[in-house]
């Protein structure tokens, strides 16, 4: 690590650098832009929050007594289209992937700066023309625009809503072009393809996923969009037209889509298992092309939403078998995490906190997705509150855990201060038991067949309406817990403590610059002589577990 | 690609190198990289509609080999010639780009817009003919609905809709939705491109490309190839197939 020029006093950081809100909104600096998406990201994760909140007052008890279904219909189309296009798809790639992926492989910038910028642009133009659509009046055909509901009989604004996501999706295929040239064109002298951090490979199966998928979804909501428009189409049987195909198109994308919300996540996870415990990754290369199966295998298998939906039974068989294929290589991660920890000097720090959380979550969630796939349980609870809880446990016990457990672990980075450890620790358990106790329920609840999307539920089912209560009463400790970083973090800007370049004191290149890096990166490009986690010299590899931490650069 | 681009630093810096790069090579690398990752993208744009042509075509055959008989093959063969020439021309763009000719390169900028500009009005004149017979479908434009005139047998008025057997007007209209859609997106590529064209020709005006610098008519060119090869799918798939089966005089 000696041959790392750590800037001594950096006369400006990319912060300080130049002032004034012109030079944000116009920036190309990668890290800013990363910070833009952090604040409008923030922004639509509050919206999706207060949706969640109605739905979860809502079913508190068994009437409808707090809205109407056609308004309980738009309260969880809304919550879904926000946090599904506008928080976690973008959550984690836009932000810390934006900030980092440059810094990780010795890079000043990405490879197109004003198109990362564009893409925030575009990103803003569709979140303004859906949330003007939600002001308008809402749209409440269920994230997934199912037609014909969506196309000929739904009385929302569909089109609007249709357009703003349309829109969105560009951001998000420039994301992930800007991804794929960075790393394969813009990696420092020495930083080859199995040196990068498992968070670059993670972030590169992402792009893949979101320059091949988004544009098939895109095109799709678009023809809805026509359809609507124009009173006939490609969807509508009554015009010779197959639903189905709709189906078909729109879970081509959804389900890779999944994927773009959990590969990064996995990617941040490799990097807080690794780093916090000091030690080797367990099996790198199958931790780096696990991600490029998922990302290669998550394209064949959206027929398992379509079981229910006329498919042939052959057809569903192979759907069935191919997704538990994907189920190895999300295996392969969850032990190679495992396997890291064994032997390792684990620091249990509020970032490695939420990594151990997702690992135990997200398995849960992946394994319940295999119940899901099996042709004959999906029967049963297809449309139930335990494909709910299935995807829940990933996107919020996998994602939004993995991309707090990051934002945490980088946050000396791109504040420069240090967020308080001891709240940290505080909130990421009451994350983690509020986050339980809402949708453990869930799984029961779908299990005795409580459907999806419904208001409200026969009174006669005392414990229906047990485990609903304790849903919600677990969705405001959810709350609360979320709550909290958003204080402290907040408060750190100010009163933090400054942090050092390298507060944890590890081997990542972006670590080897000051806390916040300056506007180039790196003051000189850095030359790459070891792997991304190597705490160890060769020679000292037999004890790795027992190496000391590193001590702190000089600053 | 060699590991670590960025380590050759031979190259004195030329006024065109962005400073996030290391030098003209690792800058031409990335842009060539981003415009072949962004046609990949646009396969699987078309690719979508190009899966329901296929589903449909497969569903109902006579409707689609009725339907696109009544498509001026005559106007979509030029087409497809003028198109063809056009990647021709802006192939000589770039090539004389890299020896460095910038009176041809301008040359066959102009002819390449030219004939860009030439497909866009003969899809014009479809455009309005298919307007001209009701064939315009749904309600796309409210004033003219979706009503074609069917032909009766013996009947050879080509602005009449010519049914073979087992075919719908009802599935005819899928077809023109199709159509439209299809043919309507690669328009709108087109009028991009030409967007792209005029920047390039006014960058080549200026002087701004050399032998060592002309990484922008090379993606720019790439696009435009891209555009016509979509196109050189649209022609059979849309025009050609089931000619043989022509019910009509
Ligand atoms: C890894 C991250 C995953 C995420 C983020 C995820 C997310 C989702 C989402 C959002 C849905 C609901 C779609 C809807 O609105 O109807 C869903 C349903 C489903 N998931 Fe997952 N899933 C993941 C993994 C898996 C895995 C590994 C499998 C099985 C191999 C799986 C199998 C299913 C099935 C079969 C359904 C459809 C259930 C039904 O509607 O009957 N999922 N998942
Ligand atoms: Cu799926």
């Amino acid at each position: 690590m000696e041959e790392f020029e750590i800037p001594k006093q950096p006369g400006s950081n990319y912060l300080n650098a130049e002032y004034g809100l012109k030079s944000w909104l116009l920036t190309k600096d990668h890290k800013r832009i990363a910070l833009l998406y952090l604040g409008a990201i923030s922004f639509f994760f509050f919206i999706g929050s207060l949706y969640a909140m109605a739905i979860r007052l809502e079913l508190l008890t068994p009437q409808g007594d707090l809205m109407q279904s056609s308004t309980y219909n738009k309260t969880f189309t809304q919550h879904g289209i926000i946090m599904v296009f506008f928080f976690l798809i973008p959550s984690i790639p836009a932000t810390l992937g934006n900030f980092l992926i440059p810094m990780m492989i010795g890079a000043k910038d990405l490879a197109f700066p004003r198109i990362n910028l564009l893409s925030w642009y575009i990103y803003m133009i569709g979140g303004v023309i859906t949330i003007y659509a939600l002001l308008a009046g809402g749209v409440d055909t269920g994230w997934t625009f199912y037609v014909p509901y969506s196309t000929t009989f739904s009385n929302s604004y569909v089109i609007a809503t249709g357009l703003g996501i349309f829109i969105n999706g560009f951001s998000s295929i420039l994301t992930g072009l800007n991804f794929i040239v960075t790393i394969h064109t813009m990696r420092a002298p020495g930083m080859t393809w199995f040196r990068m951090p498992l968070f670059v490979w993670a972030h590169y199966a992402t792009s893949l996923i979101m320059i091949l998928g988004t544009p098939v979804v895109a095109i799709t909501i678009l023809l809805v969009a026509l359809e609507r428009l124009a009173h006939i189409g490609i969807f509508d049987p009554a015009a010779g037209g197959d639903p189905v195909l709709f189906q078909h198109l729109f879970w081509f994308y959804s389900h890779p889509a999944v994927y773009i919300m959990v590969l990064p996540a996995m990617g941040v996870v490799s990097e807080l298992i690794a780093n916090f415990s000091r030690k080797n990754i367990f099996g790198y290369k199958f931790v780096a092309f696990s991600s490029l199966a998922i990302a290669v295998l998550g394209f064949l298998v959206w027929g398992h939403h379509l079981f229910v939906a006329s498919q042939s039974v052959y057809a569903g068989m192979i759907f069935s078998f191919l997704s538990f294929t994907v189920a190895i290589p999300s295996a392969i991660k969850v032990f190679n995490w495992t396997a890291t920890l064994y032997k390792g000097s684990i620091s249990y720090d509020t970032p490695m906190l939420y990594g151990l959380g997702f690992i135990g979550l997200f398995t849960i969630g992946g394994l319940t997705g295999m119940f899901l796939a099996s042709l004959a349980t999906d029967v049963h609870l297809s449309d139930t509150y335990f494909v709910v809880a299935h995807f829940h446990y990933i996107m919020v016990g996998g994602t939004l855990l993995a991309y707090l457990g990051g934002l945490h672990y980088w946050w000396p980075k791109i504040s420069g201060r240090m967020y308080p450890e001891g709240w940290g620790r505080f909130s990421a358990l009451i994350v983690f038991v509020g986050f339980n106790l809402t949708f453990s329920p869930q799984f029961l609840l779908g299990y005795m067949g409580m459907p999806r999307r419904y208001h409200t539920y026969p009174a006669e089912l005392v414990s229906w309406q047990v485990l609903h209560v304790l849903s919600t009463a677990g969705a405001s400790i959810l709350g609360v817990g979320l709550m909290i970083p958003l204080v402290y973090l907040a408060w750190s800007l100010r009163y933090g403590r400054i942090a050092e370049a390298n507060p944890w004191h590890l081997p990542g290149l972006e670590w080897q610059t000051a806390s916040p890096p300056p506007t180039e990166n790196f003051l000189t490009t850095p030359i790459v002589t070891h792997e991304a986690y190597e705490f160890a010299p060769p020679e000292h590899k037999e004890v790795v577990g027992k190496f000391e931490r590193q001590q702190p650069a000089e600053t | 690609m060699p590991e670590g681009l960025a380590a050759t630093h031979d190259h004195p810096s030329h006024p065109a190198l962005q400073h996030h790069f290391e030098n003209m090579e690792q800058q031409r690398e990335a842009g060539t990289l981003g415009m072949w990752v962004f046609l990949v993208t646009e396969i699987m744009f078309f690719g979508g509609m190009f899966l329901a042509y296929t589903l449909y075509r497969f569903e109902y055959p006579a409707a689609f080999v009725s339907a696109s008989n009544h498509l001026d093959i005559k106007l979509g063969a030029i087409n497809t010639a003028v198109l063809i020439v056009s990647s021709f021309t802006m192939a000589t763009a770039v090539y004389s780009t890299q020896v460095g000719r910038q009176r041809t390169t301008i040359i066959c900028l102009i002819l390449t817009m030219i004939l860009g500009a030439t497909f866009l009005g003969i899809k014009g004149i479809e455009y309005h003919d298919k307007y001209n017979d009701h064939l315009i479908p749904g309600q796309l434009i409210p004033s003219r609905p979706f009503a074609p005139e069917v032909a009766k047998p013996g009947d050879t008025d080509p602005h009449k809709l010519h049914l073979i057997e087992g075919a719908t007007v009802q599935n005819v209209q899928l077809f023109y939705w199709i159509y439209f859609a299809m043919t309507g997106m690669h328009a709108l590529h087109m009028i991009i491109g030409l967007g792209i064209m005029t920047v390039i020709l006014i960058m080549a005006w200026r002087g701004k490309f050399s032998p060592e610098y002309h990484a922008p008519v090379e993606i720019s060119g790439l696009y435009w190839h891209f555009v016509d090869i979509i196109w050189i799918f649209l022609f059979p798939l849309l025009y050609l197939l089931g000619r043989h089966l022509e019910g009509h005089g």
